[in-house]
Order: C-alpha cells, then sequence, then structure tokens
C-alpha cells in the first residue's frame, strides 16, 4: 500500500474514534437523548476491513461501525443529525444511531435486533449473484449475534448459494455484559465457518494492517465466485454496552491490556518507524479531523427538530416503478427508489448535504 | 379458456408477473424442484431456471430476510411460506426488518411474502392457522385474503406491483374447491389492494368476513333469505391492509346491523377493529349489538370433533344473525 492511503487509513481511524468521542460528550451534555453505542478498540476493524472495499460493494454494517460507514462514504453530518435527532436526519428523526444507510451508495441500514441484518446481506448478495456482478456484500456482526439463528441461517444459505460476501465478525469479548466464555464454547468464532464449508480466518482486530491482509484474502475469495468468507477480527470493546454502561464486569487488567494495544497508537508507531508520518502530517491529520467533526456537529446543531405534524406520514412507500439498484439509469428520478420519496429529495446518509466538506473528506 | 381453480390462479398470478418482470422471482422451500408443497409453482423451474426459482433451506428467516435485502436493491421478490404457520420463524425479518425500512430510511420493499394459512384440512394447531391479526397490527405491511379464484389471481398480481411489504394470504381450503373454479380473463388484470366488494345486496345486515369465511357467510345470507326472509348484504373485504372504511361504513348505515365473521380466533381479531371504527364512527346508526363470530381463544385443534366445534360455519353464522336480526 502506498503511503498516501495508509495515511488514508490512518485519517479515518481517527475521525472515527473523534466522532465517536464527541457524540460520547454531546450524550453527557444530554443533547444525544437516546441510547450511545461507541466502538473505541474497533477501529483497525472497521476501517480496515471496508478499506478493501470497491466501487459497486455493498457493505452491511452494525452498531459499532461508525469506520465502515465513514470509509464508505456515509456523512458525517449525517450521522451527528442521526445522534441529534433532526428532522433532516436520514430517518428524519424517525430511529437514531448507526441505523442509517443509502442502497444506491452500498450500504444497508442496520436494525437493533444484530444478526438479523445477514439475512438481508444475502438478499443482496443473491440480487448481485442473479445480476452477474463482480461486486461483493461485506456484512458484520459482533460476537454476541453469532449466537442467533438468523446468523447461522445466513452463513448457510450463503454457503448453498455460493454467495459474494465476506462476514466480518468483530469479537470484541463481550454481548452486553456477557462475556465469551458464557456465549460459546469454540475458541474462535472463524470455526463457525467450518460448518457451514466456509473458509474462515481470525485475526488480531487491532492491528489493522493484518486486518487488510486476512480480508484481503477473503475478498478475493469471494470476488472469485467462489462463495463466502468468514474473517474473526478478535479485538475489545473497551467502553460499555452503551454509554449508560460503566462496563464494571470487565476486569480492570484485561481493559489495560487491550489498552496498550490501542489499534490507533499501535498503526501510529509503524506509520512513524516506517517514515511514513511525520509530525506536520499528524497535526494535519488532526486539524482535519477537528474540522469534520466540528463541522458535522454544527450542521447537526443548526438542523431543525422533526415537525411532530408529521408523526402519522410515512406508513406506505408510493406507487411507481422500481429501479435495479446499480444498474444503468437507477437514480433517474422517475423511480421511487432513485429519491427519499418521503422528501422528494436525495438519500442523505451520503455526504449530499448543503454546506460543501473538504474535498478529500467523504466519498473515495 | 377452460375454468381453473383458485391454486391455478395464484400460479398464473407468479407465472405472469415472473415473465412481465424480470425483478420478480419466487423463493421458499420446496418451490423449485418439487414445484411446491401444494404444487402452486409447478413447472417453474424448467421455465425460469434456478436463479428465478429458489429453493432455500428450511429457514425462514434466511427466506424472508433475503427477500428484503433483493427487494431493497430494486428486485421485486416472492417469499413462499410453506403453510403460514411457519411465518413465526421469519417474524423479525417482517416486523422489524421489513415494515420498519420505508418509514425509517425511505427505501421501499417490494416484497410479498405468501402460504397457505386457514384450516378446515385436518391439519391441527401447526398447519391451520389465520395470523392476519399480527400483521393487521404492524405498520407498514399490507395484509390481502382473497376468497375467490378471480381475486386470487387479481390481488397477488397487484400484491407484486405494490412497493411495500404484502401478507398474501391464501386460503388452502379453497385451493382446488371445484365451485370455486372460474373462468379468467385472458388480459392481464389486477385487482386493487384496499378495495372491498359486496358480494350479496341487501338492506336488514351486514356481514363483514374475508377469506374463506366468505363462503361460508353466503351460505348463510342463503338460508337467511329462504328461512327468514331477511336481506343480508356480505362485504368480502379482500384487504384487511388497508381496510375499505368506505365500504364498510357506507354498507353499515344503510343496513344499521353488522355481524362479522372471521376464522381467526375472538380477541384481538379484525373484527375487534372492525367493531372498534363502527362503534366509534357509527354510533347512531346501530340498531343492535355488533356481532362477532370467530373461532374461540385457543390453537388450532386437530381432531375432526374439535376442529368443527372450532371453525366457524354456516350454522354458526345463522345463529349469530338471527339474535342480531331479532333486535
Amino acid at each position: 500500500m502506498s503511503p498516501k492511503t495508509l495515511l488514508e487509513i490512518y485519517y479515518f481511524m481517527r475521525l472515527t474514534r473523534a466522532m465517536e468521542d464527541r457524540t460520547r460528550t454531546l450524550f453527557l451534555q444530554g443533547r444525544v437523548v437516546g441510547g450511545v453505542y461507541t466502538a473505541q478498540g474497533h477501529e483497525a476493524t472497521t476501517v480496515g476491513a471496508a478499506t478493501m472495499l470497491r466501487d459497486g460493494d455493498c457493505i452491511v454494517p452494525q452498531h459499532r461501525d461508525l469506520g465502515m460507514h465513514l470509509v464508505r462514504g456515509s456523512s458525517p453530518r449525517a450521522v451527528m443529525c442521526q445522534w441529534l435527532a433532526r428532522g433532516n436526519s436520514p430517518t428524519l428523526g424517525r430511529d437514531g444511531q448507526m441505523h442509517i444507510g443509502d442502497m444506491h451508495h452500498g450500504i444497508v441500514p442496520m436494525i437493533s435486533m444484530l444478526g438479523e441484518s445477514l439475512p438481508v446481506a444475502c438478499g443482496v448478495a443473491l440480487t448481485m449473484k442473479m445480476r452477474k456482478r463482480s461486486t461483493i456484500v461485506m456484512a458484520s456482526c459482533g460476537d454476541g449475534a453469532t449466537n442467533t439463528g438468523a446468523f447461522h441461517e445466513a452463513l448457510n444459505f450463503a454457503s448453498v448459494q455460493k454467495l459474494p460476501i465476506v462476514f466480518v465478525i468483530e469479537n470484541n469479548g463481550y454481548a452486553y455484559s456477557t462475556p465469551n466464555s458464557k456465549q460459546f464454547a469454540i475458541q474462535n468464532l472463524s470455526d463457525r465457518a467450518l460448518a457451514y464449508g466456509i473458509p474462515g480466518e481470525t485475526v488480531d482486530g487491532n492491528d489493522v494492517l493484518a486486518v487488510i491482509e486476512a480480508v484481503g484474502r477473503a475478498v478475493e475469495h469471494v470476488r472469485g465466485g467462489k462463495g463466502p468468507a468468514v474473517v474473526e477480527c478478535k479485538t475489545f470493546r473497551v467502553r460499555g454496552h452503551s454509554e449508560a454502561d460503566k462496563a464494571n464486569y470487565v476486569p480492570r487488567e484485561l481493559r489495560e491490556e487491550w489498552l496498550a494495544k490501542d489499534p490507533i497508537k499501535r498503526f501510529e508507531a509503524y506509520l512513524t518507524t516506517e517514515n511514513i508520518l511525520s509530525e506536520a502530517d499528524r497535526a494535519n491529520i488532526e486539524a482535519r479531523v477537528k474540522d469534520v467533526v466540528n463541522d458535522a456537529v454544527t450542521f447537526a446543531e443548526q438542523s431543525p427538530a422533526p415537525d411532530p405534524a408529521t408523526v402519522a406520514d410515512y406508513a406506505f412507500a408510493p406507487d411507481g416503478p422500481i429501479a435495479i439498484v446499480g444498474e444503468p439509469g437507477a437514480e433517474d428520478p422517475r423511480y421511487v427508489n432513485a429519491l427519499d420519496t418521503r422528501t422528494g429529495k436525495p438519500f442523505t446518509t451520503m455526504a449530499a448535504t448543503t454546506i460543501k466538506l473538504p474535498e478529500e473528506v467523504g466519498r473515495r | 379458456m377452460s375454468a381453473v381453480t383458485y391454486l391455478e390462479a395464484i400460479s398464473q398470478a407468479i407465472r405472469e408477473e415472473m415473465r412481465r418482470d424480470e425483478a420478480v422471482f419466487l423463493l421458499g422451500e420446496d418451490v423449485g424442484t418439487y414445484g411446491g408443497a401444494f404444487k402452486v409453482s409447478a413447472g417453474f423451474l424448467e421455465e425460469f431456471g434456478p436463479d428465478r426459482v429458489i429453493d432455500t433451506p428450511m429457514a425462514e428467516a434466511a427466506i424472508i430476510g433475503s427477500a428484503v435485502g433483493a427487494a431493497l436493491m430494486g428486485m421485486r421478490p416472492i417469499a413462499e411460506m410453506q403453510f403460514i404457520d411457519f411465518i413465526t420463524c421469519g417474524f423479525d425479518q417482517i416486523i422489524n426488518m421489513a415494515n420498519k425500512m420505508y418509514w425509517r430510511v425511505g427505501m421501499p420493499v417490494p416484497i410479498v411474502i405468501r402460504g397457505p394459512s386457514g384450516g378446515g384440512t385436518r391439519g391441527g394447531p401447526f398447519h391451520s392457522s389465520s395470523p392476519e391479526a399480527w400483521f393487521f397490527h404492524a405498520p407498514g405491511i399490507k395484509v390481502v385474503v382473497p376468497s375467490t379464484t378471480y381475486d386470487a389471481k387479481g390481488l397477488l398480481k397487484a400484491a407484486v406491483r405494490d412497493n411495500n411489504p404484502v401478507l398474501y394470504l391464501e386460503h388452502k381450503l379453497l385451493y382446488r374447491l371445484p365451485e370455486l373454479r372460474e373462468e379468467l380473463p385472458e388480459e392481464d388484470y389486477v385487482v386493487p389492494l384496499g378495495k372491498a366488494i359486496t358480494r350479496r345486496e341487501g338492506e336488514d345486515m351486514t356481514i363483514l368476513t374475508y377469506g374463506a369465511m366468505v363462503h361460508q357467510s353466503m351460505k348463510a345470507a342463503r338460508v337467511l333469505e329462504e328461512e327468514n326472509d331477511l336481506e343480508v348484504e356480505v362485504i368480502d373485504l379482500r384487504s384487511l391492509t388497508p381496510l375499505d372504511r368506505e365500504a364498510i361504513l357506507e354498507s353499515v348505515k344503510r343496513t344499521n346491523k353488522v355481524l362479522i365473521v372471521h376464522e381467526d380466533t375472538l380477541t384481538g381479531g379484525i373484527g375487534a377493529e372492525l367493531a372498534a371504527i363502527l362503534a366509534e364512527d357509527l354510533f347512531e346508526y346501530l340498531d343492535g349489538p355488533i356481532t362477532r363470530v370467530a373461532a374461540p381463544d385457543v390453537a388450532f385443534p386437530y381432531a375432526p370433533p374439535l376442529e368443527e366445534a372450532f371453525l366457524p360455519n354456516a350454522d354458526k353464522i345463522l345463529d349469530a344473525a338471527r339474535k342480531l336480526a331479532a333486535y
């Protein structure tokens, strides 16, 4: 990878951390009204995995995947509007958290029932297969979700149908307060893949270069039409399940052990040793990150609250033709799924907001 | 053009929609090689190939979830539940995934979930259910219940063309019923969702019903005419969501008495909502109690004497109608 790409990866890891730090502050200030779920420690996994995708691919992210979102082009402004329940958020204030997406840019919106997005990922991949595309799906889930029926139904169906899906399991040690040892009796969650005849690999999820290599192998396998692959990234959820959770159940030594393996510090040390990241680069990136986060928060705070008079709206989608996403002309406004027909405007999950962001930020 | 069965009408609707629109495909258990448990998709695999007629593992969450994913991509999948009872295994994919998608994020989910519902076939507690009330209560999904061969085809075509999740409940007792054989138009037609139809006109009482109970209600109405000189109007709701409130209110305003008949259990059923609507909107028009004929609040029984005792039928409707007429 070129130094430029490595620095970009570093930038996205830093942006992810900074966005979440700010979200937490907003929560503590009482400005985020609902639950806040962050993923300090996951940045190497989420940013590294998403880096291996290209145009036309689709991610099916979960609640700790802000890093994937940002790499694939989700707008920091949209994310902040979502946290702050603004009327112009991607869900128009109907939903919160990272429950956002845009099919035209390959992001499937998640729901809180973790694991349930994986069968949906199968349907996206099935469509790619039916339409004979070379694109792939990257679907993530946590260790907790690997215990659901939906996870197993999805892996099995994907395997039988040879669907182009990379399943990224982010094993952060805990499902809320329940440690791995009370969730499953195997060492590596990648072993779950074996039951379905899928190749599975476990990797250090706090080492972004290791993640990139392992996910890269999985992507190559999947893009080659050989069916799905599983990569388990072993990482650690440094904070609580949500910001309401003090996570006292995590032994202090364990947390300290993982804090010492902080993915951003590790990558920064590597980049510094390799003379890729100078002090000036670092300062520039920090300034960029700060600008983007400040812009997102300012934009969100200046955005309107949803209009209570609209509470019963949008029960059903209107009639009309629907485009097959990703095919020529699919964004022609005559299609019901081309624009957000609730507003008559483009979908807002991606960087499509009124104030222009710095050019290098946003869609890759 | 020969008369076809209710089941053949369903089959025709799917085949014609798949020929018309390459985005339409069918997935479910045993739908391909075997042609479906009831042979709705017999011959489909040969015509459309395994990409569009997909035999799935026994995994309803995967079936419905995959349908949702494909629909987000702009496809129009038809997901078959081998028996509608098994829809519970994929409940979350409907309630939380499909139904809330457009409302949450503005992306339409044009899927049809269909399968054989209803009793009278000695199916017992796991092959006889009428699950409409669960979905009737849930925002974001349309619920369609055809009672005739013509409607079976027309409503299914409308469901496939709709841009929302649609639950299409076919009644397995009607599948091959000889008296439902009908000659269907050669040309393409749809029966719009949300439009009830008056099966029989009358001035003395309105029966609101749907699905297989339409036929029991019609039978009862004929007896009431012959034996009691009562003119009973029978309204077949056809769609539960959207509900044709206008047709319901218009009829009951004229007849002033209303009997609601459904095969599903009583409490919290479709009848409860209909009764609430009528009580709210037509309070001063009612000349008798809003009356319901429905199954008792237990699970669906297997043994024939129990099944007969459980299911509403023309006799039970007659009893209720006569009591109501006496007001």
